[in-house]
């Protein structure tokens, strides 16, 4: 396909002078900017220790966090808890640091950070399927088969992302797996980089037989190479290639943000041995150095057998290192910035089966959001007594996506224009839940 | 549970449609009765006098079920989670129950209007498991908080606190004698403890109580550390979650060998894949002296485990197959009849005078089997 836009544009231009720049630039335009570790400290450190740096960092990028609790977590056993129901389980609800709003007794230091966030008791995504509800409530659009809709991390990328930015705009941390979040019409520029393990991204350290000094000339030639041939058929394809190499070169200039052992032994210990609380500790890492969009997927919730041993065991990973990770981004002065969402595929049945097991639900579930351009400490909708039906403010995963994009101050009515073609930001037929956006 | 049988001179069943004992034959397996509750069952335990049989359900109490009458007496207040640890001392006069929100309470068992004796905090988390000593005068629990514990009956003292495990423990048994005590935890690590409270390794009361809102005691070690029991164990690595454990417990009537049932083979720990399974431990050596695994390839858990008087096992199972009765010698490696139940069994208690085995099953029904023939079809 031929390129339908302007050779210069600024994402080009960026690239190439990315490129040209080479390493050594990358590393100290992150440095310049806060993103490298000083005095051992990183910038996480220099912000708690320094709370007029906090304050100048508010307002500067906005962030995504979602925490994708893979598999469907229950609403009963986390966010709207029906305890002595016929469905509620064996646990009970506690207070949270919000007067009159109980949660799940699994989620203790969460109760705590409660005034962070806000709870959305009233999804009905009618929905029961994993492939599906994963889709559509990351995406915010109804699943039409044939039709691709980018991952609100894609849209984020692109709408979120400053110029002159050295890292990817979108990243997923998860225990494992395969594939990444898709990109769709607004390119693979904006497709999800993969932190498998938390590891970083495949291929960012420069192989030990190769000098830098080597390594230039290569690129060199390459870029003597590649520019010749895209002054002449230069088409969307080559700059999708040209853009991979750009940011495999920011990425090698970048690896340190992605090394968690650069994180202070004591903020290690801090949020424990557990791979869901080193995740959290990088992407508080990652939120700290400006990263729009951090995915971490915590793997599993699907507990058709036994949902409350799993739930003990899942939750019992889930609930210190993400309240941490909460107050420390507020403590840092981040929060502000930065929206945070937990949610999943879909809930899990009120009805409790033979084998102690919830099974797939999307009438009635819960997920939160806090931080970033959210009224925190509040509850929006309702579930009947025994949770088997929303009995106000139904809302689905398109009111969800609108309402995110809209804390981080992107115009979800709007539409990207690609390649002449027009797209809405996120389903025209829904909108924002108003009430819930501060 | 320490689901034993009573000993032979137990008083008359007042349910066995029998005149005089009847002959034990596991092949004649049949329905007695069944009896709904309002909730689904999550256990059962029979009387040792043979006047009751009490129930947890998926509510904040128990209930206490006449057989010889229908009346059912509830028996609530204190619990303010699930209940599925119960038993009753030997002498029939309490009965105590452990829930999930930790609480252990004594009760009056064959009272009119029952009212809690005692209330114990008893662990932080879930009562997994309780068990009366065959003397009647100490009670063991186990829990989620890692530790087991040892009350006394009468004054509900803590009298120990036994620490070792590192994972939830999942069941807690007496040997036939009351003089050692076994308990088995999620990743299927044994202990044996001396109820007498001397340990081969002392452990800090600190490390014990750090954390808790309930009493300590003394702190303990185990007596004896015996290898894991691997097969009824797994950490499922698509689900990244552990599944395991000791379902149910019971000895061997010489006290030799504690027999642990689970699940093995598990493929998909979420949706219950896997198969029933009971191993027989030596609790002096640790060694596994045999294993239980049904002739066909039935999904299911192991939730109850029993050896009748006549030495044959029951085993009950439920899971992705239904429900299950597998009756077993353990000088075979499956079993020599199983009966299929209507419904997922929960929970099963085996009758003083063993004749008849009373289920918890999901579908809210109580339902008690006979272990002989129908005397009307001879």
């Amino acid at each position: 396909m031929r390129c339908q836009y302007d050779c210069r544009s600024t994402d080009h231009l960026l690239g190439r002078r990315r490129f040209l720049g080479g390493l050594a630039s990358g590393v100290g335009a992150v440095a310049a900017a806060g993103g490298i570790g000083i005095g051992g400290a990183g910038l996480g450190g220099l912000l708690a220790a320094n709370p007029a740096m906090a304050d100048q960092m508010k307002g500067k990028q906005k962030r995504i966090l979602n925490i994708f609790l893979h598999g469907g977590v229950s609403q009963l056993e986390s966010w709207d808890p029906k305890p002595g129901t016929d469905t509620g389980g064996p646990f009970r609800a506690i207070p949270t640091s919000v007067p009159g709003i109980q949660i799940c007794e699994l989620l203790p230091h969460t109760a705590k950070q409660m005034h962070h966030l806000s709870i959305i008791r009233s999804l009905d995504t009618k929905n029961n399927d994993h492939g599906r509800g994963q889709e559509e409530m990351t995406t915010g659009h109804k699943r039409i088969p044939g039709t691709e809709y980018p991952h609100i991390g894609a849209i984020a990328a692109k709408t979120l992302t400053p110029n002159q930015f050295a890292l990817p705009g979108h990243i997923l941390i998860r225990g494992g797996g395969s594939g990444s979040n898709r990109s769709a019409y607004l390119g693979p520029k904006y497709a999800s980089v993969v932190m498998n393990e938390g590891k970083p991204p495949q291929f960012t350290q420069r192989p030990e037989s190769l000098t830098p000094e080597a390594d230039l000339r290569r690129n060199r030639l390459r870029s003597t190479f590649n520019d010749r041939f895209a002054g002449r058929r230069r088409t969307a394809d080559t700059d999708a290639y040209t853009f991979s190499f750009d940011q495999a070169q920011d990425l090698l200039s970048q690896r340190r943000v992605f090394e968690l052992e650069r994180e202070p032994e004591a903020d290690r210990e801090r949020y424990g041995t557990s791979e869901f609380g080193s995740h959290c500790l990088l992407a508080r890492r990652l939120l700290e150095h400006d990263v729009p969009f951090v995915q971490i997927n915590h793997s599993n919730y699907d507990t058709h057998h036994e949902n409350f041993d799993f739930h003990i065991e899942q939750l019992g990973e889930f609930d210190q290192p993400f309240a941490m990770l909460l107050d420390d981004l507020h403590q840092r002065g981040l929060l502000d910035d930065t929206l945070v969402c937990v949610m999943s595929e879909f809930g899990r049945t009120p009805r409790i089966n033979a084998r102690y097991g919830r099974d797939h639900w999307g009438k009635s579930w819960s997920i939160v959001m806090g931080g970033c351009g959210i009224q925190r400490g509040g509850v929006i909708g309702s579930t009947n007594d025994n949770g088997t039906e929303v009995t106000d403010r139904v809302v689905d995963h398109g009111h969800v996506v609108h309402t995110m994009l809209q804390a981080v101050g992107v115009d979800s009515l709007s539409e990207f224009d690609i390649s002449g073609r027009k797209f809405p930001v996120a389903d025209p037929a829904k909108g924002p839940i108003g009430e819930l956006l501060a | 549970m320490n689901d034993q049988p009573a000993a032979d001179d137990a008083v008359e069943p007042t349910t066995s449609d029998a005149a005089k004992a009847p002959v034990i034959d596991p092949e004649q397996t049949r329905l007695l009765s069944e009896q709904a509750f309002e909730r689904p069952l999550t256990a059962c335990h029979w009387d040792p006098l043979d006047r009751f049989l009490f129930v947890g359900s998926e509510d904040n109490g128990i209930q206490r079920f006449a057989p010889a009458t229908g009346e059912i007496t509830q028996f609530v207040g204190p619990h303010d989670s699930w209940v599925r640890a119960i038993d009753t001392t030997p002498d029939g006069a309490e009965t105590l129950s452990g829930g999930y929100d930790g609480r252990l309470v004594w009760w009056p068992t064959g009272a009119e209007k029952p009212e809690p004796i005692r209330v114990v905090d008893a662990h932080q988390g879930w009562i997994r498991a309780l068990t009366v000593s065959p003397d009647g005068n100490r009670i063991a629990t186990c829990g989620n908080d890692h530790f087991v514990r040892l009350w006394d009956r009468h004054s509900g003292e803590l009298l120990n606190t036994f620490a070792g495990h590192q994972w939830h423990v999942y069941n807690v048994a007496f040997t036939p004698s009351g003089d050692a005590l076994v308990s088995c935890d999620l990743r299927g690590f044994v202990n044996v403890w001396n109820p007498g409270g001397d340990a081969a390794k002392e452990t800090s009361e600190a490390a014990a109580g750090e954390g808790a809102d309930v009493a300590v005691g003394s702190v303990v070690g185990p007596l004896r550390e015996l290898p894991q029991v691997e097969t009824l164990y797994k950490y499922d690595n698509t689900f990244r979650a552990d599944i395991g454990g000791a379902r149910c417990i019971a000895f061997s009537s010489d006290g030799g060998r504690v027999a642990l049932g689970g699940v093995t083979n598990v493929t998909n720990a979420f949706a219950g894949v896997g198969d029933t399974s009971v191993v027989l431990v030596d609790i002096t050596t640790g060694e596994p002296s045999a294993l239980f695994a049904p002739k066909d390839k039935i999904r299911g858990t192991a939730w109850g485990v029993t050896q009748h008087r006549d030495q044959f096992w029951v085993v009950l199972a439920g899971g992705g197959g239904g429900g299950w009765f597998y009756f077993w010698r353990d000088d075979e490696p499956n079993e020599f009849f199983k009966f299929k139940l209507k419904n997922d069994g929960r929970g099963m208690s085996v009758s003083p005078d063993a004749t008849r085995i009373a289920v918890a099953h999901a579908d809210r029904q109580l339902r008690i089997y006979a272990l002989y023939a129908d005397p009307t079809e001879t």
